[in-house]
């Protein structure tokens, strides 16, 4: 029976694993933490459903049967490319003949501290989207640091996305909607609060993507202002003074807010740049993995017998991640039949 | 006459969220709830034959209202003939010209009351 070994378990990673056992391989999944699951594990509701990270969760864990060999708190340690299959050191001692590898290392949420000027971790009542939902999914209210209901909220898209001086010049696709998704639960839970979304362009490109943003308007009176936010500061109450143009009357714009929060993107994983270099991958300017070919072949990589999924290979949604895996394991299918 | 001493005072220009007053958007919001539905694409302004001689733009007006700025929208909103052109082509389905009709309706409210208040003293 032929063996393919995936490294990282998330989203990508769980879904691969089960298609390609179904499809008669042998399956070792290596995670570095101690659980299956990625970044889902973290989440508390999914656009554009609402529906719940932990059911989805236990979907994808649910399939995870015994054949499938899970390698937890491991992580990789050295590979050997031999002609016609690869020799892989693990760190709890294992030593694995496989014949292909899928790459599914995901992505790490950029860290807002290093926008300086938007004081993540400098103000206390500045926190970001992942914060937002670990505080959803603890079922915890939405409070500001002196224990009240924040009257104001602001909502900053694209923080590490689009921008050069953070590195990351491209889009991270699902902060838009997740921002929209985050001010309509906000309403939800605070129906006084006034929220307002402070944008550079609206990405609303998924199916019912832009419904949800309607809905935002007119059912919960959210407020967009096209405008990126350029500084924060804190009153002495604790409060956060925004400094923004409002680019469509193009005035500037100054506003007191109770909270903020940041949306954070997408940054290639530090797990991607550990891997490359085991397995001589390549990665472009923007740090996420080369494909063979954008329409074609998006989960080859640039070496034979390696495969790549999920968000290691660019921002995407978790729609779209298990439809990369799905492919993967296609891809996997046809290269181990050569 | 004012005498000239080389520079003038500048009003300013920003706006401040903790200043204005959004009260008039509620009231127009109230009379036209489709309002909401504005995304300032700028289509009604395109097609406006009164902004193509005056400053006249509805989206700006919008967003004006929306910013607490009525002041301004209050001064050019009779600019406006109601030939609702800007209805036909507004993609979200704002009741565009049923909008300016309201804004103008309440904007002389508010006139009035001001006058008012402004006769009392």
């Amino acid at each position: 029976m032929k063996h393919v070994l995936v490294i990282g378990g998330g989203v990508a990673g769980m879904e691969a694993s089960v298609r390609l056992s179904q499809m008669g391989y042998a399956v070792s999944i290596v995670e570095q933490s101690d659980k299956l699951g990625g970044k889902l594990n973290r989440w508390h509701s999914l656009s554009p459903d609402n529906s719940n990270a932990s059911d989805l969760l236990g979907k994808l864990k649910s399939q995870i049967h015994q054949g499938i060999h899970k390698h937890l708190n491991t992580e990789v340690l050295s590979v050997i490319k031999n002609k016609l299959h690869f020799v892989v050191g693990l760190s709890d001692g294992t030593d694995l003949k496989t014949d292909a590898i899928l790459v599914s290392t995901g992505f790490d949420v950029f860290d807002a501290q290093k926008k300086e000027e938007y004081g993540y971790g400098i103000y206390d009542n500045v926190i970001t989207s992942a914060d937002l939902e670990q505080i959803f999914r603890d079922e915890d209210e939405l409070k500001t640091t002196s224990g009240t209901a924040p009257k104001r909220i602001g909502i900053i898209h694209c923080v590490g996305s689009r921008d050069e001086k953070a590195g990351h010049t491209y889009c991270s696709q699902v902060c838009c909607i997740t921002a929209v998704k985050q001010a309509i639960e906000i309403k939800e839970h605070l129906p006084d609060s006034e929220v307002f979304c402070f944008y550079m362009d609206l990405r609303m490109f998924g199916r019912k993507f832009e419904d949800i943003y309607r809905d935002a308007q007119v059912k919960h009176g959210i407020q967009f202002i096209r405008g990126r936010l350029s500084e924060a500061f804190e009153n002495p109450d604790g409060s956060v003074m925004l400094k923004a143009e409002d680019t469509l009357l193009g005035k500037p714009l100054k506003m007191n807010v109770d909270k903020v929060i940041l949306m954070v993107g997408m940054i290639a994983s530090a797990k991607t740049k550990k891997i490359k270099e085991l397995l001589n991958l390549q990665i472009e300017d923007d740090g996420f993995y080369s494909i063979a070919d954008t329409h074609y072949e998006s989960t080859k990589s640039s070496v034979p017998g390696i495969f790549v999924a999920g968000a290691c290979t660019g921002p995407k949604t978790i729609e779209n991640t298990i439809n990369d895996a799905r492919a993967a394991a296609i891809q996997i299918s046809e290269y181990l039949k050569q | 006459m004012a005498k000239d001493f080389g520079y003038t005072i500048s009003c300013d220009r920003q706006i401040d969220f903790d200043k204005l007053s959004r009260s008039m958007y509620l009231e127009v919001k109230k009379a036209e709830p489709s309002v909401d539905a504005c995304i300032s694409c700028g289509t009604c302004a395109a097609t406006c034959t009164a902004g193509q001689f005056t400053d006249f733009s509805l989206r700006k007006f919008i967003l004006l209202l929306r910013r607490g700025d009525s002041l301004s929208v209050i001064q050019s909103i009779d600019k406006c003939m109601l030939c609702g052109k800007c209805q036909l082509v507004c993609p979200m389905g704002v009741n565009t010209r049923g909008l300016i009709y309201s804004i103008q309706v309440i904007s002389r409210r508010i006139e009035c009351r001001n006058r008012r208040v402004v006769n009392k003293m």
